[in-house]
């Protein structure tokens, strides 16, 4: 099976977010990147999947700076068969624009599956894989977190609003994944090492202009300062009348 | 070429609650463009949801049909792709919930077009639509303009309220596309738990996080979410708490997991990492419990009390069932 994984490179989840002076962006200087939380499960999934069948290849592409080979070797490191760069110094935060520059580059060769995180965890769009299903010709489940493969036919689990669902899947697929798929490796020194001499190739991004043009990136508003109505168990009526006479929720 | 569409979302013969939110946010959008509402659902046995709809949107088209019972992404897709050609719809809007977030993607990419996920405004000023929506998991908010036409924007659930009426009353339009050659198929769905409330759809959301020591201490948790009567508070949980495999991911809260805006949002022996703030900070009113005074979470919460949970929360349950009792 030939699997390609796409991965994002976004601001480590701790990241206090600050707006940079355009107002349109967030200021990089001194955030930590790292691959997409989301994208390790995607990641782990192909190189399970490879392993299973014992055959085919997993390459992973990304768009993004230049930087973000650095995300794109710690795959390499740990079992993906070939990288690809897709350049640009544009924040893609427009799933629409990002779909059409990964479509014309997978669309070069042949693949029977597609993996993603569920979301990448800047613009949160949670949109790029049923649109690159749409733009393939593939089927595809989102948000799985359980997944078997039998006979060329996936069975996905996904969590809906307060129920499961079960769902079958025919190649060529676009699965994205969630939080429980399963446990990500890490990259090993044997990894490491062997990781500089796999193809990597790098190119410019074929990426439209936006269809979603940003007007201003703020900071939330800020809630209002709360108040510590007391200490243990006598604070409890506090509570109630509070909330039944100021907020009027109870 | 002014009419607003909005998908709505009919689970077991029900309507979802976040469609009639979506309802209002296309009757605001109309009444700027001067066009209509048109719901479309899709499904089998959608006779009452027709009727709801019809209550509020001016024109209520139905794919009612047997083969459509069970969602499939790909086939849903292609009715929403020709219904918004069919009425030249301008704008299509659907909730921001597992079936909006599968398909709507899927339509944006069929129109060639632009979508803006999990927004939580909408508008049209001066022949143009605006979104805004929170990013880096509400740490931010961005405001985009479309440049692609028809607009398209999935709709976070709790943050318009549910349309009630402003629906012409007529009877829907049924229509029976073909749904062959599908690609995905949605074979069974597995309740987890009775009549649990959805955490996004929960009015009060009672989270407990690793002040609360061990796994079976989450009872008093799910006791206070119980106190408030059936289907109105759900249970959740912190990072830590679903990685220490206390509690399952459909619980956590946060940057990996949901982002939630209840009503009311009792923190419970949760510090206040910045992962967890970001999935919860929009929550109309927040309710912190946590024995160190200093705790981050005071910072977001708009009452606080310092001390033992194994203490308060006993109290709370108490006070909260007195209360309730009374209605």
């Amino acid at each position: 099976m030939e699997i390609v994984v796409c991965i994002k490179r976004v601001p480590a989840t701790d990241t206090a977010i600050k707006i940079a002076a355009d107002g349109k962006s967030i200021e990089t200087q001194g955030v930590t990147f790292e691959l997409n939380a989301y994208d390790e499960f995607a990641l782990e999934q192909a190189l399970r999947i490879k392993e299973q069948l014992n055959a085919g290849s997993v390459t992973v592409v990304t768009v993004g700076p230049k930087e973000a080979q650095k995300q794109l070797q710690d795959a390499l490191a740990r079992g993906a068969d070939k990288a690809v760069l897709l350049l640009t110094n544009e924040w893609v935060h427009d799933s629409w624009a990002c779909s059409h520059a990964l479509a014309a580059h997978i669309n070069k060769s042949k693949y029977d599956l597609l993996l993603c995180g569920r979301q990448a965890m800047d613009a949160d769009n949670n949109q790029l894989p049923s649109r690159l299903a749409a733009l393939l010709g593939f089927g595809c489940v989102t948000e799985v977190s359980k997944l078997s493969l039998a006979n060329g036919v996936f069975t996905a689990e996904r969590d809906i609003e307060g129920a499961r669902e079960v769902i079958e899947c025919k190649t060529p697929a676009v699965i994205s994944c969630n939080k429980g798929l399963n446990e990500p490796r890490y990259a090993n020194l044997k990894g490491i090492m062997a990781a500089k001499k796999k193809p990597y190739e790098e190119s410019p991004a074929a990426l439209p202009t936006s269809a979603m043009a940003i007007e201003s990136l703020t900071l939330p508003p800020a809630r209002k300062a709360g108040r510590i109505l007391g200490t243990g168990a006598a604070a409890v009526p506090a509570l109630i009348a509070a909330l039944r006479n100021e907020v009027k929720v109870l | 070429m002014s009419n607003i569409l909005v998908v709505a979302e009919v689970r077991a013969g029900k309507l979802k609650r976040p469609s009639l939110e979506a309802i209002t946010a296309a009757q605001q959008l109309a009444a700027k463009t001067g066009g209509k509402v048109i719901a479309l659902a899709i499904g089998s046995f959608l006779d009452a949801a027709g009727k709801e709809l019809a209550a509020t949107a001016h024109e209520v088209v139905l794919a009612d049909t047997p083969e459509f019972a069970a969602f499939s992404g790909d086939a849903y897709a292609r009715v929403v792709t020709e219904q918004v050609k069919a009425h030249a719809a301008s704008a299509v809007l659907m909730a921001h919930t597992a079936m909006g977030k599968d398909l709507l993607p899927r339509v944006a990419a069929h129109l060639d077009t632009g979508l803006i996920t999990d927004a939580v405004e909408v508008t049209y000023e001066g022949g143009k639509f605006s979104a805004q929506k929170p990013v880096f998991a509400g740490k931010a908010m961005l405001k985009v303009n479309a440049t692609r036409q028809p607009f398209m924007a999935t709709l976070r659930p709790n943050n318009f309220t549910a349309a009630t009426s402003g629906g012409a009353g007529q009877s829907p339009q049924k229509i029976s596309p073909a749904a062959n050659d599908l690609m995905s198929v949605v074979k069974e769905i597995l309740a987890s738990g009775s009549d649990k409330v959805p955490l996004q759809e929960a009015k009060v959301i009672v989270a407990g996080g690793r002040g609360l020591k061990e796994p079976q201490h989450f009872k008093l948790i799910e006791d206070l979410a119980a106190a408030f009567g059936p289907s109105v508070a759900a249970v959740a949980a912190t990072r830590a708490v679903v990685d220490a495999g206390w509690r399952p991911h459909s619980e956590q809260v946060g940057q990996t997991g949901k982002v939630v805006s209840s009503t009311l949002y009792f923190a419970i022996g949760i510090s206040g990492a910045i992962q967890h703030l970001a999935g919860m900070r929009t929550a109309r009113t927040i309710v912190a419990i946590n024995k160190d005074a200093d705790a981050p979470i005071f910072k977001v919460a708009d009452y606080g009390i310092v001390g033992d949970a194994f203490e308060i929360v006993p109290a709370l349950i108490a006070a909260v069932k007195a209360v309730t009792a009374n209605h």
